[in-house]
């Protein structure tokens, strides 16, 4: 039963957030600077570990791969595989989940408990679209733009762990991602991440807004919009995988 | 002027506004006092839109506020200004944007404009030099001024204020009702004020709305207090209770 009444409350938050805004340069003002916090300032914890993620996955690909019959540039092939379709995207935003999403869920559950979004209503601002809104559409051009940073890194990462581990050569390693490269793997990764922003961003505004009380229950809205926003990104991840792969 | 007709109000079942019935006149400081509890606040919500009532009207000039649509509340909602108990600042502005926040959203002020009103208010509410300041910074006292500079901002109609001198010292208490007094004359608005305060209510209150038990249990000048006319038992142990204190 709560399941349901959060799920409504959810879509109707959605609908609400959605009205006409009041000045469309101060929503577009708000949305730059929260490209800037999501975007920005998640890059470095991206950065160490999409590349971290894939340096560990050729050395544990390189390790099953104990027969002498498959070549060493198969592990080039899996680890550009996998990071494509599922580390970049999935790992990411299950750490993005953790980072953007308790932020938001704490930010805007502080303005709800001290009064700052009745300020707000009163004023006769849409609340939810105006602290919501810009941070949704921040979120789904920014996250996409870590996601790709995050392949790169990924598999760069393979590639250089793989070199200096004395694994394979650069060479091979190149071979084996190239031999079976197609975009739809990065088309994939992208719907991935798109899903995954708008799910991470949406999920923790909302938990946010409907926080009551005071200091402790913002930082249960914190974690619950984490845990709910993880699950629900390994649940459309295996939607996404099932219905496009 | 702002009329209340048969106002109703229940959370879970429980009832917290009964068959409320009263007026709050244009250019005069209207103070609702009674004890925690009595709804004086759930009233107060009711009146700008925070909370729907379950039945009845709440008129702002013949305007009924309850039954107009969401678009038509909003434009009323920018004719109202309102101080909150803890001020409702926005944490991540300047004092300087905070009072010019709807100034920004509502008005099409150049910059400049802007910065000249936003130094009028201030200067109205004896605060300068905090322009650049942000709220954590401020006194509890400079914070109240800051929200009625806020309040202020835009030309306003209505002045909501709850427990304006909640957490302040005397003195500074003093300060902020005769600003809001000296306001409510200049700007010729209709300002309603919760709170418990006794002192507050011979100093500055021209009308008297007395809730007890969500109920009005005696509305009129506060001369009738003064001369022990109020012929209301709970209201006598109300002030007696007071002035003991």
């Amino acid at each position: 039963m709560k399941l349901i009444f959060d799920v409504g409350r959810y879509v109707l938050f959605m609908r609400n957030m959605f009205s006409k805004p009041e000045r469309l340069k101060v929503y577009i003002q708000r949305t730059f600077d929260e490209m800037v916090a999501i975007g920005i300032g998640s890059l470095p914890i991206v950065a160490i570990i999409s590349f971290f993620v894939g340096a560990v996955t050729t050395v544990q690909t390189a390790y099953q791969l104990v027969s002498g019959f498959i070549a060493k540039s198969v592990i080039g092939t899996v680890v550009s595989d996998s990071t494509l379709l599922e580390l970049a995207p999935t790992i990411t935003c299950l750490v993005l989940a953790g980072k953007v999403g308790s932020h938001i869920a704490s930010e805007i559950g502080t303005m709800k408990v001290s009064e700052q979004v009745d300020a707000l209503e009163v004023m006769g601002i849409n609340s939810a679209g105006y602290l919501a809104l810009p941070k949704i559409v921040a979120g789904l051009f920014m996250i996409p733009c870590l996601i790709i940073i995050a392949n790169f890194l990924g598999i760069g990462g393979g590639l250089i762990a793989g070199k200096y581990s004395g694994i394979l050569t650069p060479e091979q390693f190149i071979i084996g991602a190239r031999d079976t490269f197609k975009f739809y793997t990065v088309f994939i990764s992208l719907v991935k991440a798109t899903v995954f922003s708008f799910l991470i961003t949406s999920i923790s505004s909302f938990e946010g807004y409907y926080t009551s009380g005071g200091a402790l229950e913002v930082g249960e809205a914190s974690t619950r919009a984490v845990v709910r926003s993880c699950v629900m990104i390994l649940v459309f991840d295996f939607l996404i995988a099932k219905v496009l792969l | 002027m702002i009329e209340l007709v048969n106002v109703n109000k229940s959370f879970n079942g429980k009832q917290v506004l009964f068959d409320i019935n009263a007026i709050f006149h244009k250019g005069k400081t209207n103070l609702v006092i009674g004890a925690s509890g009595g709804g004086k606040s759930v009233m107060l919500k009711c009146m700008v839109g925070l909370f729907k009532p379950d039945s009845g009207q709440i008129l702002y000039d013949n305007r009924d506020f309850v039954n107009l649509s969401y678009e038509e509340v909003r434009g009323i909602r920018r004719e109202i200004g309102m101080l909150f108990q803890g001020t409702a600042l926005f944490d991540s502005l300047s004092v300087e944007d905070n009072i010019g926040f709807p100034l920004k959203m509502f008005s099409k002020m150049s910059a400049e404009e802007r910065l000249d009103r936003v130094n009028f208010c201030l200067k109205r509410v004896n605060l300068e030099n905090v322009n650049k300041k942000f709220p954590s910074e401020l006194s509890g006292g400079m914070k109240k001024r800051v929200g009625i500079a806020r309040a202020i901002a835009l030309p306003i109609n209505y002045l909501f204020c709850d427990e304006p001198n909640s957490g302040l010292d005397p003195l500074t208490a003093r300060v902020i009702d005769n600003l809001l007094h000296d306001i409510t004359h200049e700007f010729n608005i209709t300002t309603i004020i919760n709170s418990h305060d006794m002192k507050t209510v011979y100093d500055i209150g021209e009308n008297i709305v007395f809730m007890h038990q969500g109920r009005v249990f005696w509305e009129g000048p506060k001369e009738e207090i003064r001369a022990g006319r109020s012929d209301k038992p709970e209201l006598d142990r109300f002030i007696h209770a007071s002035f003991i204190e």
